[in-house]
């Protein structure tokens, strides 16, 4: 098995015909994943990448089943490409796009909360079960079908966590970009929860950085609910107060969301946290060893 | 994207907000002029910058007579304000705000911000104005209260009245509270703010509610609805490099160090800071060139983190996913060769096409290293600074 998404997921991509959703929906039939059509209002009827396009969500999850959808919608209209999704029945939204304003995010959880989807993202890499499934803009080729589970705020360090995992032989079961910003669909329980229930995951890797409070409610839920071992790192350690280090959600205000609380707040828990990315797949085999 | 206090006051007003009459002036003269309109016993004259604690700073200055507003308006007018949220060179003073200097009865704090852990925009007031409310919150937690707002029904004025009794305001004061509450929550909204703060706000001896000081900053990923707003942007307030790299669509942000570093991804720039800090260096700045860079973007994010002389290495960290290794190789060997440099680079990439990447590199016959671990690359960078640094 493998969290959210495997070979059988029916995956449509909303703003298929665009320039993002056309090289990226390439790439995900390229390694598998089972495209099954997109959405671009007024091209409905149309055929893309040999896949059929429809006006609306709705009408694509109607024809064709979709159970997930990848959204490469320009920021100002993709919050209502959320809610679109979300209402049409998408289980799986996989929003890729950055820069989606705070408060439109907080009328989307609102609406979400009604039914019953799983949003990923927005402003991530996506998510991908190797071998089965890839929803996003992650590098397929540096995945290998494994055990270990990863969930990440940052995209190039998930490629780093997934390639040293590689490196050493682990492997990945899912990997989850759970994306840069202050406001988010999943967050670190949603999927230690998944990681922890699911058979094929027998380690799981959580990448943290500075900003809010989601690793220090992590750690929390790490010390009551997960028995499998984690390895943490957190980024951000010499990042300065009060400076928004790229990512919308990765800033140190007041003091809070610092790096170094959340190291505490993990290692408190026997997180193993290690102070260098570069230690991440090295650190998970010895700890599986031990 | 922060707002000058004159700026947050002109939102404020434009919300149906009662101030005080006021002016912003750029020079001695206008000073003049903006006094003689506002007639009062005495009046305030504020440095226009973008930062706190400007009253400690000698930012802030109280003036009795024309002649003493001159000599402050003076003072402040072209100078370089250093507080202690600025950094050592402080930021340069164009305006001052003069407003009449007024009776003050109490100073209350009331600020409106995004708690993300509740996913709420929420109140927060105190009795305690004037004072940095994260003392206040640390040591007199129970003088700080906070109003969660819900999304789908919006500010209640029940809320306001609570929160005022809370607080112990005069039935008086209740009306004009939720008022003030609702024009901030609509200004928040409707203008996608990030944070509205003003400390303090003073109740004053007339029995009125008047914000003295004004911050508000925007949504950045908001601007594109609010063109009113962008256009406000003080370019100067901000640091050289990072209005440079803003104009050419990086995430750059200026650090104390000596190794400069390009980055794809920000997690992976903040690692790789931390990863230069490790090995014992210090990180010159953080570069995000973005997950999907070009060639092109990397030449330019290449000449701004090597302008200036405090840089004693690069260190170059891509991991190439979707973005390929080879132009990213490609790129860097043309603007080195544009900008002819003499600081040793380290260059680290992985990923998609990195072994053809780094053939470029080494036959491209610059000085460079190439390398793919990670940890290597960072311990090189290090000793390669040091060394320079020792040789200069």
């Amino acid at each position: 098995m493998s969290i959210l998404v495997d070979k059988n997921t029916k995956v449509i991509c909303q703003g298929f015909t665009g320039k993002q959703g056309t090289f990226h929906s390439e790439q995900a039939i390229a390694y598998g994943t089972q495209m099954v059509g997109g959405v671009t209002p007024g091209k409905g009827g149309q055929s893309h990448l040999g896949l059929p396009v429809f006006n609306t969500v709705r009408q694509a999850v109607n024809q064709t089943g979709a159970e997930a959808s990848s959204i490469y919608v320009p920021a100002p209209y993709a919050a209502e490409a959320i809610i679109e999704a979300a209402v049409a029945g998408i289980k799986i939204i996989c929003c890729i796009t950055e820069g989606i304003p705070v408060l439109d995010m907080l009328k989307v959880k609102a609406v979400l909360k009604q039914h019953g989807a799983w949003l990923i993202g927005p402003n991530c890499p996506g998510v991908i079960t190797p071998g089965g499934c890839k929803i996003g803009i992650m590098p397929g080729s540096i995945h290998q079908v494994g055990s270990v589970g990863i969930v990440s705020r940052s995209g190039t360090l998930t490629y780093e966590a997934v390639h040293q995992t590689t490196a050493v032989g682990l492997g990945q079961s899912t990997c989850v970009g759970i994306g840069g910003d202050p406001i988010q669909g999943m967050n670190f329980i949603d999927c230690l929860e998944l990681f922890e229930q699911d058979e094929q995951t027998k380690s799981i890797i959580l990448v943290g950085e500075i900003g809010g409070e989601a690793e220090e409610a992590a750690a929390e839920f790490i010390q009551s609910n997960v028995s499998k071992p984690v390895v943490a790192y957190i980024a951000g350690v010499t990042a300065p107060s009060g400076r928004r280090m790229g990512h919308a959600g990765a800033i140190i205000s007041g003091g809070q969301g610092t790096a170094e609380g959340k190291i505490r707040a993990l290692e408190k828990v026997g997180v193993d946290v290690v102070r260098s990315p570069a230690d991440i797949g090295d650190q998970l085999k010895q700890c599986l060893s031990a | 994207m922060k707002l000058h206090e004159y700026q947050a006051k002109a939102l404020f007003e434009s919300f149906g907000i009662d101030l005080p009459k006021h002016g912003v002036v750029s020079s001695v003269n206008e000073a003049r002029s903006v006094m003689a309109e506002i007639p009062a016993d005495g009046w305030v004259v504020k440095a226009q910058v973008h930062a706190g604690a400007r009253g400690k700073a000698g930012g802030i200055r109280v003036v009795n007579d024309g002649a003493e507003l001159e000599r402050a308006a003076n003072d402040l007018l072209g100078s370089q304000l250093v507080t202690n949220q600025t950094g050592p060179l402080g930021l340069p003073v164009n305006q001052v705000l003069i407003e009449p200097a007024l009776k003050i009865e109490q100073e209350l704090y009331l600020s409106l911000l995004l708690d993300r852990k509740i996913e709420r925009v929420v109140f927060i007031l105190s009795t305690e104005g004037g004072m940095d409310i994260e003392e206040v919150a640390e040591k007199q937690p129970e003088k700080i209260y906070r109003l969660i707002i819900d999304p789908v029904v919006g500010l209640q004025s029940w809320q306001c009245r609570q929160v005022g009794f809370d607080l112990g305001l005069p039935t008086s004061l209740m009306t004009g509270l939720a008022k003030l509450m609702h024009s901030l929550y609509r200004l928040y909204s409707e203008k996608d703010a990030s944070l509205i703060e003003i400390n303090p706000l003073a109740v004053s001896d007339k029995g009125e509610l008047v914000p003295l000081d004004a911050k508000v900053e925007i949504d950045d990923n908001a601007l594109y609805r609010h063109h009113d707003i962008a256009e406000q942007r003080d370019g100067e307030q901000e640091d050289e490099k990072e209005r440079a790299a803003r104009v050419h669509d990086l995430n750059y942000i200026s650090l104390d160090g000596d190794i400069a570093c390009m980055v794809n991804g920000a997690g992976l720039a903040m690692a790789t800071m931390d990863l230069i800090k490790l090995h014992g260096g210090e990180p010159a700045n953080f570069l995000d060139v973005g997950g999907g860079t070009t060639a092109e973007k990397v030449a330019e994010a290449f000449k701004l983190i090597v302008s200036g002389d405090q840089v004693n290495a690069i260190l170059i960290n891509i991991f190439g996913g979707i973005v390929r290794c080879d132009l990213i190789a490609e790129g860097i060997i043309s603007a080195i060769k544009e900008v002819g440099i003499t600081i040793p680079v380290v260059v680290r990439l992985q990923g998609t096409n990195a072994e053809q990447a780094r053939m470029m590199l080494d036959q491209s016959g610059l000085d460079l290293v190439a390398t793919e671990a990670l940890t290597n690359a960072a311990q090189q960078a290090v000793a390669l600074a040091k060394q320079h640094n020792g040789d200069a």
